[in-house]
C-alpha cells in the first residue's frame, strides 16, 4: 500500500490522460461513456486516497522519473490541492453519471465519443494544474484543460460558437499573460519550481521584473478565473454548453484558476514583494465586492435559467476572492471552503437544470413554468440546492459565508462594514432563486408543457445525491473545513 | 547604447502591443486569431532572448572542447512546448471560425453577434 500510495499524485493525471487516448478507439457511444466514467471515478478514488494520505501524514511530493526537485518535475500535493482534487474529480464523476442521457439531446450519437475524449483531457488538465509543483507544468496543464474545455462547450447549441470563440481569445490572452510573468520570474531566479522560486525570489525581491511578473500572473489568472471585470466570457459559455458539461465546468474550472492565483500570490510572491498584501487587498477587495453586487443584479435581469446561474457563479467567485482579500486566516478559510461548498451547490443546481431539460423543455423562466407539477422531485431538488446557494444555515453554502463574515468582523472596525455586501449578495440570491422557484411552482403551464415529465430516475437520483451532499456538508462541515484551514495556514505561512 | 542592447525586448513589447491592439480592434475573426498568434509569438521571443549568452553556443559537451560558453537551453525547450500549445490554440480557433461561418454565414464579429441574437 505504501509503495503504491507514493505514486498517487501522478496516477491522478495519468489515468484520465491515457484513457482519453483509448476512447477514440472504442468509438461506440456507450463504451466511450463507460470508459470515461470509469476513469473519472478512478480519479475520484485517487483523490480520496490522496486526501486520506495528506490528512494522515502531511503534504506529499513526487519526483517524476525520479529526478529530484528543483531540477526535475515535482508534483506537490498539500491540503489545498487535496480539496481542489476532490472538487474537480467529484464534479466530473457526478456530471458524467448524467451525461449519457443528457448528451443524447444535444450531440449526435456518432460524435459523442469525441466529446468524452475532450472531457477526460479537461479532467486530466485540471488535475494536472492542481498537483503540479512547478510553474511551467501548470501552464501546460492549464492549456490542455482550456483547449479541451473549448471543445466541450462548442458541443452545445449554435449560440455556443460565438461564446466559445470569445472564451478562446480571452482564455489564451490570460494564459499568455501567465506565461509572460513566469518567464520574467525565470529570468530573475533561474527556477520554475514554485517552492524553490519562493526562496530564490528573496535575493531579487522588489526588483521591477518581479513586480511586473506579479502583475501579469495575477491579471492573467484573474482572466481565467472570471474575476469581475474580466468575466464577460463566462455567462454565454456556461449557458450554451451542453448541460452535463455545464455541471462539470461550472463546478470546478474557474476554481482551479483561482487556486493557482492564490498559490502564486500567497505562496510565491507574498514574502518577496514589500507592500504585496496592501496591493492585493486594494485590488481584490473592491473587485470582489463589485462582483458580488453587480453580478447578482445581472442575474436578476436574466430570463434564461442557465444564465441566471452563470451570473451567480461570477458573484460567487467574488465571495471567494473577498475571503482572500481579507488577508486573515478566517477570511482565507472562508474563501477556500466556499470553493468546495459553491461547487456542491452550483453543481446540484446545474444538475437540476439538466433534469428539467431532460425532455426538451426550453430553459427560460416561461419554458419551465409550472414544471413542478409534472417533475416534483427535480423542482424540489432545485429548491433545496438553491437554499444552499443562498446560504441558509444547515446547508453547505452557509459555512463559507459564515467564515467570510467572521473574517470581516475580526479585522479593523472598518472591515465589519465589508460584511454588508456579503449579506446583501445573499439577499439578492434569494430573489433570483425565488424567481425560478416561483415560475416552477406557480407559473401557468404553456401549451408545450404537455411533453414535460420527470427526468430519468438515475438523473434524479444523482441530483438528490448532490443535494443531500449539500445538507451533509452543511451539518458536518468537518472535512472541507479542516482542509481549508490547513490550506489557509499554509498560504499565510509565507507572511512575515 | 543600453537601449540598442535591449533591442529584442523592444521588439517583444511592440509585438505584444500590436497583437493586443489588433485582438481588440479588428472585427474579422480570422484577423483576431492572427493577432492572437502574434501576441503569443511576442512572448516566445522574450523566452528565446533571455537564454542567449554573448558568444554562447549550443550546449553540447565534448571532450576536446574546453572553456566554451553555453547558452541556456531550458527556455528554448519550454518555448517549444509553448509554440505547440499556440499552434493547437490557433488550429482550434480556426476550426471554430469555420463552424461559425457554416452556421451564421459570416466571420465579421458584429454581424455574427447580430445573427446570433435572432
Amino acid at each position: 500500500m505504501t509503495s503504491f500510495a507514493v505514486h498517487l499524485p501522478v496516477l491522478q493525471v495519468v489515468v484520465p490522460l491515457f484513457t482519453a487516448a483509448v476512447i477514440p478507439l472504442l468509438r461506440e457511444r456507450s463504451l466511450a461513456w463507460a470508459a470515461a466514467t470509469a476513469a473519472s471515478l478512478c480519479a475520484f478514488a485517487t483523490a480520496v486516497l490522496i486526501t486520506v494520505a495528506v490528512r494522515h501524514s502531511g503534504p506529499m511530493s513526487y519526483a517524476v522519473g525520479s529526478w529530484p526537485a528543483p531540477y526535475g518535475i515535482e508534483l506537490a500535493v498539500d491540503a489545498f490541492s487535496a480539496l481542489l482534487l476532490l472538487i474537480v474529480t467529484g464534479a466530473s464523476s457526478v456530471a458524467l453519471l448524467i451525461a449519457r442521457s443528457s448528451l443524447d439531446l444535444e450531440v449526435a450519437e456518432s460524435r459523442q465519443y469525441l466529446l468524452y475524449t475532450a472531457w477526460l483531457l479537461a479532467l486530466a488538465g485540471l488535475c494536472g494544474i492542481v498537483v503540479a509543483g512547478d510553474a511551467f507544468n501548470i501552464f501546460v496543464f492549464m492549456e490542455i484543460s482550456s483547449l479541451a474545455t473549448y471543445i466541450l462547450i462548442a458541443g452545445g447549441s449554435k449560440h455556443a460558437l460565438p461564446a466559445v470563440f470569445k472564451y478562446l481569445v480571452m482564455g489564451t490572452i490570460g494564459a499568455t499573460f501567465y506565461l509572460l510573468g513566469v518567464g520574467l520570474i525565470y529570468m530573475m531566479t533561474g527556477t520554475l519550481n514554485l517552492a524553490d522560486m519562493a526562496v530564490r525570489l528573496g535575493e531579487v525581491a522588489d526588483t521591477r521584473p518581479v513586480l511586473v511578473a506579479g502583475g501579469f500572473i495575477t491579471i492573467g489568472l484573474a482572466l481565467k478565473a472570471a474575476v469581475f471585470p474580466l468575466h464577460t466570457w463566462l455567462p454565454n459559455a456556461y449557458a450554451y454548453a451542453p448541460h452535463a458539461v455545464t455541471v462539470f465546468i461550472a463546478a470546478c474550472s474557474t476554481k482551479v484558476a483561482l487556486y493557482v492565483l492564490l498559490r502564486f500570490d500567497f505562496f510565491v510572491l507574498q514574502g518577496n514583494l514589500s507592500g504585496h498584501d496592501s496591493w492585493f487587498t486594494a485590488l481584490m477587495l473592491p473587485l470582489s465586492i463589485i462582483a458580488v453586487l453587480a453580478a447578482s443584479v445581472a442575474a436578476l435581469r436574466q430570463r434564461d435559467l442557465k444564465k441566471i446561474l452563470a451570473y451567480s457563479s461570477v458573484a460567487q467567485i467574488g465571495y471567494i476572492l473577498f475571503g482572500a482579500g481579507l488577508m486573515s486566516a478566517s477570511g482565507l478559510t472562508g474563501g477556500i471552503v466556499h470553493m468546495f461548498n459553491h461547487a456542491l451547490a452550483k453543481g446540484a443546481l446545474f444538475l437540476a437544470v439538466a433534469c428539467l431539460a431532460a425532455h426538451g423543455a426550453t430553459l427560460s423562466l416561461e419554458g419551465v413554468a409550472g414544471a413542478a407539477r409534472r417533475m416534483p422531485l427535480t423542482a424540489a431538488g432545485f429548491v433545496a440546492a438553491g437554499l444552499s446557494l443562498i446560504g441558509i444555515p444547515g446547508t453547505a453554502g452557509f459555512i463559507g459565508k459564515w467564515f467570510l463574515v467572521l473574517g470581516a468582523a475580526e479585522g479593523q472596525p472598518v472591515e465589519i462594514w465589508l460584511a454588508i455586501p456579503i449579506l446583501l449578495g445573499s439577499l439578492i440570491a434569494v430573489v433570483y432563486i425565488w424567481r425560478v422557484v416561483e415560475s416552477l411552482y406557480f407559473g401557468t403551464q404553456c401549451s408545450t408543457a404537455g411533453t414535460v415529465r420527470e427526468a430519468p430516475w438515475w438523473m434524479v437520483l444523482t441530483l438528490w445525491a448532490a443535494v443531500l451532499g449539500n445538507f451533509y456538508f452543511g451539518l458536518k462541515p468537518g472535512l472541507p473545513l479542516e482542509l481549508a484551514r490547513h490550506a489557509a495556514f499554509g498560504l499565510l505561512a509565507g507572511q512575515e | 547604447m543600453e537601449y540598442i542592447g535591449l533591442f529584442n525586448y523592444w521588439v517583444f513589447a511592440v509585438l505584444l502591443m500590436i497583437g493586443m491592439y489588433a485582438i481588440i480592434a479588428k472585427r474579422n475573426l480570422i484577423k483576431k486569431l492572427l493577432a492572437l498568434a502574434m501576441f503569443q509569438s511576442a512572448v516566445f521571443l522574450l523566452y528565446i532572448t533571455m537564454n542567449k549568452v554573448d558568444g554562447g553556443t549550443a550546449p553540447i559537451i565534448r571532450a576536446d572542447v574546453q572553456e566554451q560558453v553555453f547558452s541556456n537551453p531550458l527556455p528554448q525547450v519550454l518555448i517549444l512546448t509553448a509554440i505547440v500549445v499556440g499552434v493547437a490554440t490557433l488550429a482550434l480557433g480556426l476550426a471554430i471560425v469555420v463552424r461559425i461561418h457554416e452556421t451564421f454565414g459570416t466571420i465579421e464579429e458584429d454581424q455574427v453577434y447580430v445573427r446570433d441574437r435572432e
